[in-house]
């Protein structure tokens, strides 16, 4: 698989970014930081004048959406961590998304000014109320171009929904509702109405000394409204059906691959804990995430998933140790491209993953500044597990388990990705395939 | 705990110097790494990260992984109570994992204040899950001993402090997994509810679990580290404002 990536923009975002995401029509890119802070870049229209500049990303609009709370019964802090953005399908010239950090979810509509009312008859330019005497005719004022300003303002905030911390949001494909998933619960809200939502799954135990199972994950499907699917620490995926009843506890398909049991150890359920779980675009696929893999599902079969990915699996003989520091842990995204042809997820030591569903080959790259010059070539990278090691190499024990992809995103439409590697947000582009295939 | 590590002696019969060593098999290396696993497990649960809430997955995952050991070591008949007076004796090689990440948390935690009264952090898994929350019944008389014993100086004298969590797990049935969340969901005292200990119901409030400290008929299998772990916390909260 021949990719030539094109860096059509990188940025030092000024915190750790937690999310990322493209709206429908991949010319505006969002991300979320741990500050609470959300950037939007916007593609640059390819000019003529400037054939280079290739349609960059540039920053469009930056604003605080959360800021750190303190919930006063529990003495704890609320952490002002972007969790997740969904854009909402523009509806008119203003651009609308969800943010959510682990309590209160907002909606935020962005617009534009490029022009502005000039000649009043009763104010001057400034403002100041003109003498009165000195107005001697009448005129009718006139829109007149200004320098763009984008500007950001909250139309909803959606609290005191959820006790556990959320994970997930979703868009219905009706436009009109969204979901938002914690640890234990699923809601249903209108975009509409904020002092109320519907609860559509409750996983909480009656005693919570048997809980041994969490929510990760959840999303709507893309195009049947009433059907959703929810991932869980155990390696299991729930479809459900909202016409059914009105909680959905009971799941309509249950996605699960029997264990291996050549393959168990200690470490067995926590590597199997699914961290993303997303649809096709043609929604008749599921691609899941977890430590050590990607899988794609068919939603007719619920006994094992269709295609097996192995993103790093030189990590499975180091599970103790990643155990220890924790990294064992971690939430890896995945993402699928236009056509869903090929998959996207990340790993350490800056490296992410592409898997050609298609042709069955795979390439890793690595997000770095080194590969950062805007026309640059990015070369596969390999890990190599001993035996015969070739020149760029690196060895497993020299990974760096800190640099790690977690957030991923894919233009809905062109072969172009959003690579989020710590405070670094990478934009590449498929110079040689640029239309989907 | 019987230390590791010693093999019993290819005579017939051998004195019992310490009562732990009795019936002590060959240690295998995969008892050794369970143990270690299972002992890092129990670390990790207990140094949550008190100024935010704990991750709930992370502490689902863990604890599930700690059962799992647990019923392996059952029937393998590992698992059996040991008499307390041998704690405390393991060796220091085989912690040195948990050395290092005992280090490292403690390391971080170096800005925060010790607790006031002590117990606050040096007990079993089942209290810092989460930190504030209703106070549990009754004592474990076992637990209630062991902490009047130890000397409350800091949170960096970890060797104490894990012995006292490989305490809570001895003399505790294999069962005292399953209390680990009991406390995560309960509603919300505020802060008159939790120090005049009406909670309603059959459970006591914390101030009984404090004066209550000399040893009582066991009652079910929580422990009042628990309530202790939440006065403390809610005491320390009091005093910081």
């Amino acid at each position: 698989m021949s990719i030539t990536k094109t860096l059509l923009g990188r940025r030092d975002l000024a915190d750790i970014i937690s999310t990322v995401e493209f709206n429908h029509t991949g010319e505006l890119l969002a991300t979320g930081d741990k500050g609470g802070r959300v950037v939007i870049f916007q593609r640059e229209p390819e000019s003529k004048n400037a054939p280079h500049s290739q349609g960059e990303y540039d920053v469009y609009s930056t604003f605080q959406s959360h800021e750190p709370e303190f919930d006063y019964l529990k003495s704890l802090e609320i952490e002002e961590k972007i969790n997740k953005i969904k854009w909402l399908p523009q509806q008119n010239a203003a651009h609308s998304l969800l943010s959510t950090n682990d309590k209160t979810i907002k909606l935020w509509k962005i617009t534009e000014r490029d022009k502005r009312p000039e000649g009043y008859n009763l104010k001057d330019e400034e403002g100041k109320l003109k003498d009165l005497s000195t107005v001697t005719s009448l005129q009718v004022p006139v829109l007149k171009p200004m320098d763009l300003m984008v500007e950001v303002s909250p139309r909803r905030i959606f609290a005191n929904g959820h006790t556990y911390h959320i994970n997930s949001i979703s868009v219905n494909s009706d436009c009109e509702t969204y979901m938002s998933a914690d640890d234990l619960r699923i809601n249903l809200w209108h975009l509409a109405i904020t002092d109320r939502s519907f609860n559509i799954v409750d996983i909480k135990p009656a005693n919570m000394e048997d809980l041994t199972e969490v929510i990760t994950a959840s999303e709507f499907h893309p195009h049947h409204c009433n059907l959703f699917v929810y991932s869980s620490s155990k390696g299991s995926l729930r479809l459900c059906d909202m016409r059914a009843a009105a909680l959905c506890d009971k799941h309509s398909k249950l996605f699960e691959e029997p264990e291996d049991p050549s393959n168990r150890s200690f470490f067995s359920e926590i590597i199997s804990s699914v961290s993303d779980v997303k649809f096709s675009h043609s929604g008749r696929y599921m691609l899941t995430r977890d430590y050590l893999t990607v899988k794609v599902w068919d939603l007719n079969m619920e006994a094992r998933p269709i295609e097996t990915y192995q993103v790093h699996d030189y990590l499975r003989s180091k599970l103790c140790s990643l155990y220890e520091n924790d990294c064992i842990f971690d939430k890896f995204e995945c993402a699928w491209n236009g056509s869903d042809s090929v998959i996207m997820t990340g790993a350490y030591n800056n490296f992410f993953r592409m898997f050609d569903r298609n042709t069955k080959r795979d390439v890793t790259l690595e997000a770095s500044r080194e590969s950062s010059k805007p026309r640059a070539v990015l070369k596969p990278r390999r890990v190599c597990v001993g035996g015969k090691r070739r020149r760029d190499d690196i060895s497993v024990d020299s990974l760096d388990f800190t640099k790690k992809i977690l957030h991923t995103a894919w233009h809905p439409a062109e072969n172009i990705i959003a690579i989020a590697a710590t405070n670094n947000l990478y934009i590449f582009q498929d110079k040689v395939n640029s239309d989907m295939h | 705990m019987f230390a590791r590590g010693l093999k019993r002696k290819c005579v017939g019969h051998e004195e019992d110097v310490e009562g732990a060593l009795a019936g002590l098999k060959t240690v295998s290396s995969y008892s050794l790494q369970r143990q270690s696993l299972l002992d890092m497990s129990l670390v990790k649960l207990q140094l949550c990260h008190m100024l935010v809430e704990p991750n709930l997955c992370r502490s689902v995952l863990i604890a599930n992984t700690v059962r799992q050991i647990q019923e392996e070591m059952t029937q393998d008949g590992t698992w059996r109570a040991v008499a307390p007076q041998a704690a405390g004796r393991a060796p220091l090689d085989r912690l040195v994992s948990t050395e290092i990440l005992c280090r490292a948390a403690w390391e971080q935690e170096g800005a925060r204040p010790a607790p006031g009264l002590g117990d606050g952090h040096t007990q079993g898994p089942v209290s810092d899950l989460c930190p504030v929350t209703s106070a549990q019944a009754p004592r474990h008389p076992q637990s209630s001993v062991w902490e009047m014993d130890g000397p409350r100086e800091n949170r960096g004298s970890f060797h104490k402090s894990l012995d006292q969590i490989f305490e809570t797990l001895e003399t505790k049935n294999p069962s005292c997994m399953e209390e680990l969340f009991s406390d995560v969901d309960s509603p919300y005292y505020d802060l008159d509810t939790v120090l005049t200990g009406m909670m309603g119901g059959a459970r006591p409030g914390p101030c009984e679990g404090l004066e209550g400290l000399a040893p009582a008929t066991p009652g079910p299998s929580s422990s009042c580290k628990s309530d202790l772990g939440e006065l403390d916390h809610v005491v320390e909260i009091l005093v910081e404002t």
